[in-house]
């Protein structure tokens, strides 16, 4: 009961004096108006939580690095401290926008692992085990040029200087290439997709 | 008997913060030392 009647000023500097009951006497004493103004702003309950934390971390700091001035009353202060954390807070909401699940809708419905599974690494595998086959098939100067521009990625022109042949011919081998490459595959019902 | 519907606003439960949320503080508080050195302040966070 005594505690009660000690004012916020003396609380105050007693605590900047270093003794760390006082803070807990302060904290006691004003947690539900502070808390209470952040969640009628916040309307989360986790969220208020963090910002009276900040706020009284921030009070904290500023009483023990001696710039805390005893110009207003304690209880505004901090209570603009919280306003200013909640408005930060908000900001730094605009910025990166929290996704909440409300229950009838997961986020993890459109999110997917982009990863293969096992089963489907293997069928991956062999499919393109399937296509290195269909290509050895393939003509010697259609099946240069597919290579080239298909596993080594080089372009036409590139392809043209390397094998000595023009553009139009290489561009002309790669769509035989292809041709040929369809007609095995529609010849044997051969599935290659994952 | 009237009936009323309405419903107990939330804000009319006492708004707390959780103990865990008052002890970090007060935790934080005794851990937290300032160093003075000449014009110089600096913070030390002893945990």
């Amino acid at each position: 009961m005594r505690k009660e009647l000690i004012s916020d000023a003396t609380l105050v500097s007693s605590y900047i004096e270093g003794d760390e009951s006082s803070l807990e006497i302060l904290i006691k004493r004003h947690k539900q108006r502070i808390y209470s103004f952040i969640y009628s702003k916040v309307y989360d309950r986790d969220v208020a939580e963090d910002v009276f934390q900040d706020t009284f971390i921030k009070v904290i700091r500023t009483l023990k690095l001696g710039k805390y001035n005893e110009e207003g009353k304690f209880l505004p202060w901090v209570m603009r401290i919280a306003h200013n954390l909640v408005i930060d807070h908000f900001r730094k909401n605009n910025r990166m926008p929290k996704f909440q699940n409300s229950g009838d809708f997961s986020i993890f419905s459109v999110l997917s692992d982009s990863s293969l599974n096992a089963e489907k690494a293997i069928i991956k595998e062999q499919v393109e085990e399937d296509v290195r086959r269909l290509i050895e098939e393939l003509p010697e100067d259609q099946k240069e040029v597919l290579v080239m521009r298909m596993y080594q990625d080089m372009s036409f022109k590139e392809i043209s200087e390397r094998t000595g042949v023009s553009i139009n011919t290489a561009l002309g081998r790669m769509r035989y290439a292809l041709i040929n490459m369809r007609k095995v595959i529609e010849k044997h019902n051969i599935i290659l997709t994952n | 008997m009237a009936k009323i519907y309405s419903e107990n606003s939330k804000m009319n439960k006492k708004m707390i913060p959780k103990d865990e949320t008052i002890n970090f503080v007060l935790n934080y508080s005794k851990a937290l030392s300032v160093i003075s050195y000449k014009n110089l302040k600096f913070e030390a966070l002893l945990n």
